[in-house]
């Protein structure tokens, strides 16, 4: 039998454990909802890699509707939007289309643009081959580019899905990437298939 | 080691040992006089009542917030307060209220009754209970004092959604985040206090089964509490770096999410709000027997029902989310787990309710305000119920129905409790029946008067008027009028309670017996009224 003293410093050390573990488990829940999401795909979340594509198989049976939403976050005064609002694909053939920026600013600017798919569970489905998403836009003052996104819809798209938004914000990401400054759009003066 | 505690059972020598020695020469004698006695106190009783001043202290400034609120919302139009300071008066209202008055009141009443009813001498972590009270006061120094700071104190909600506490608050969002950390230590203590406490301290012969339900809630609370308030913590640290040290936990631009946010919040923030009821239901379920002369009915259905409210409330979070996009299946889960909790929930009230079957009931204070309590309580939780249903949250989320419901379940439910229990025990502490006909002015004014407050809040709910706005639609201007009649009436009521309190604690009124009330059964009615400075420092026979 341990002494009253003991026993309480033993339930009070482990009641601490398990408030340091919840302590814990509140940031381990930021990497659990990314695994979370990125498995069930339930929060319209893309990845942030190039897909690499390995069957060629296109399904011409179905047509899906893709259709594009462009905004700036507030504070962001760039000038964005896609060369056309929806295309119709075939499941597996590979499309591109192209968003136009502009920056009216007489500053430059940096721009990291954030996708989501919605209906979300769509997202796990829409691989994308290229996309000015996977990096950081600059832009200087006045400056304006045609960004292209190539992406192909997986041919194991659930039957239900016939539809779905692919919708860009564009933060300004300027203060935290000031690296990218001197640096000029990669995307400025070539031209992508589809720019006007 | 001095005679006296050579007496005691070993559980005692426990608490004992902890304090330093310099504190034995006024261990065995009573309460110490002057100031430095509320200072230094490790007495259970001593802290109890300074929790429970400074509850009340916090309610009243809470109270007062709420009053500005209702001021404002008076009237169609901005009138009184520009919107940035309305927007602090309700998030630090919500704040205030939960963090100030709701949980520190019933953290006194837990230091109070909890080693009264389990036959200790005192809690097993004196000094440490000391220090989770101390650190209070300079928590809400702090928020109170980012008030009137430049730019202003917080004005993002309790809820403190990113982007509006981190992209778009103000630099006083610092205090915030610190004082919500001091909060939290403090409420962790005290967790681990009464764990530990409950664990260690019982007297001979009080099995779990046997434990007041007050105890056994506070109990199911306290692992509530360390289970939720260090995610809160990591919560508002997330917000700190991500305002001040370029993190981006919720910011998109950064690879973040700011929807991530609502989920680690809610994930604290319902288990908070159980945290806010429980200890309620357990007053209740103390109160009720007495007044209707009968033995609680369904005493282990009672603390197995509690346990599953407080497991169930970890799978239910995101039903404060369901606007935010989340699948369909998804919203389902939470839908049937949210309506799942109404089971336990509904098996107190049934409990409740037949205890009350066939007794013979008497209405005096503290059972006035408890079957209050089981009605209106109630009508909070049928609301729940209605906003649980997914397609239907729609239309209710973030309007008054909203506010309707919340405040029904935290002031005529905790609030209501807490001021049963108060008036409950007050003759124990004090010695003397507090004043009965103030006591009666005090609960029908406050009765009519927050119904007319509250319940029309449902029907501007339900018409569309969104909640947390200093202005609104014509249409609404009517039972805005009457909702703050309620409001200033219900805040004037209680001013009647603090005259009664600050008469009972000058020992106005007749002396009581030991028992106080006639049908009042358990440990801490058997020792003398008021309750002596040290009690049970020879554990009592439990039968």
């Amino acid at each position: 039998m341990t002494s009253p003293t003991s026993a309480n410093n033993r339930l009070v050390l482990r009641l601490i454990a398990v408030v340091v573990g919840m302590f814990g488990f509140g940031f381990a829940l930021v990497p659990l909802y990314d695994v979370f999401c990125d498995i069930t795909g339930i929060n319209g979340k893309t990845d942030n890699k190039a897909a690499v594509r390995t069957v060629d198989e296109i399904d011409k049976n179905r047509e899906i509707t893709v259709e594009f939403i462009t905004r700036t976050n507030s504070g962001m005064p760039w000038e964005f939007r896609a060369e056309t609002q929806k295309v119709l694909v075939h499941p597996g053939e590979v499309n591109t289309v192209a968003f136009y920026v502009r920056n009216p600013a007489s500053s430059n600017i940096i721009a990291q643009a954030i996708p989501s798919v919605s209906p979300g569970q769509a997202a796990l489905y829409l691989n994308k081959t290229e996309c000015f998403c996977f990096n950081q836009q600059p832009l200087k003052a006045g400056q304006e580019a045609w960004m292209p996104m190539s992406f192909y819809v997986d041919t194991s798209l659930p039957e239900d899905i016939t539809y779905f938004t692919l919708q860009y914000t564009l933060y300004d990401v300027t203060a935290r990437a000031t690296d990218l400054m001197e640096s000029d759009n990669p995307y400025l003066r070539q031209p992508v298939s589809g720019s006007r | 080691m001095t005679k006296a505690t050579e007496t005691l059972m070993p559980e005692h020598t426990a608490a004992h040992d902890n304090l330093s020695h310099e504190h034995d020469d006024h261990e065995h004698h009573g309460a110490p006089k002057g100031l430095m006695r509320w200072v230094l106190t490790t007495n259970h009783k001593d802290i109890g009542t300074l929790y429970l001043w400074f509850a009340f202290i916090m309610f009243l400034v809470g109270g007062a917030m709420a009053m500005v609120i209702r001021a404002e919302l008076f009237q169609p139009g901005l009138q009184i307060v520009d919107p940035n300071f309305f927007n602090q008066m309700t998030t630090v209202h919500g704040l205030i209220m939960v963090f100030g008055a709701v949980m520190p009141a019933f953290t006194g009443l837990a230091n109070w009754l909890i080693p009264m009813m389990i036959g200790a001498p005192d809690m097993a972590l004196p000094r440490m209970n000391n220090w989770s009270f101390w650190i209070l006061p300079f928590a809400f120094s702090m928020l109170l004092g980012s008030l009137f700071m430049e730019g202003g104190g917080p004005a993002f909600g309790w809820t403190f959604y990113a982007p509006l506490s981190t992209t778009y608050s103000s630099d006083s969002t610092a205090l915030f985040v610190f004082s919500v950390h001091i909060m939290g230590i403090s409420s962790i203590m005290g967790a681990i206090n009464v764990i530990v406490t409950i664990f260690n301290m019982r007297a001979p012969g009080m099995t779990w089964m046997k434990m007041p339900l007050f105890v056994w809630t506070w109990l199911i609370t306290a692992f509530l509490l360390i289970a939720v308030m260090p995610v809160l913590a990591g919560a508002v640290t997330m917000v700190l770096t991500d305002k001040f040290f370029g993190t981006s936990f919720f910011d998109a631009a950064g690879g973040g999410d700011p929807v991530m946010f609502q989920h680690i919040f809610w994930f604290f923030g319902h288990p908070e709000v159980y945290i806010m009821i429980l200890p309620a239901f357990g007053i209740i379920s103390q109160i009720v027997p007495t007044f209707a002369r009968k033995r609680l009915f369904g005493y282990a259905s009672m603390v197995y029902a509690t346990a599953s409210i407080a497991l169930l409330s970890f799978i239910v979070w995101a039903h404060h989310m369901f606007t935010t996009g989340m699948p369909v299946f998804a919203e389902m889960f939470f839908m049937f787990a949210t309506m799942l909790i109404s089971v336990p929930t509904g098996v107190k009230v049934f409990n409740w309710v037949a205890t009350m079957w066939r007794g013979s009931m008497t209405f005096e204070i503290p059972m006035l305000f408890a079957l209050a309590f089981i009605v209106l309580f109630t009508i909070g939780g049928l609301s729940g119920l209605m906003l649980a249903i997914t397609p239907v949250d729609f239309q209710y989320h973030d309007t008054y129905f909203v506010v309707a419901h919340f405040h029904y379940v935290l002031v005529t439910g905790a609030v209501f409790s807490i001021m049963a229990a108060v008036y409950y025990w007050l003759p124990k502490w004090t010695g003397k029946m507090f004043n009965i006909t103030l006591a009666k002015w005090h609960f029908w004014c406050s009765l009519i008067s927050v119904n007319v407050l509250f319940f029309p809040m449902h029907f501007v709910g339900l018409a569309g008027m969104p909640r947390r706005i200093p202005d609104y639609s014509l249409q609404f201007a009517d039972y805005n009028q009457w909702i703050s009649i309620g409001g200033f009436a219900f805040g004037l009521s209680q001013l009647i309670f603090l005259v009664l309190v600050i008469k009972a604690c000058r020992k106005e009124g007749e002396p009581v017996t030991s028992q106080v009330w006639e049908g009042a059964e358990g440990l801490e009615w058997e020792i003398p009224s008021p309750a002596p400075y040290h009690t049970f420092e020879t554990p009592p026979k439990v039968k």
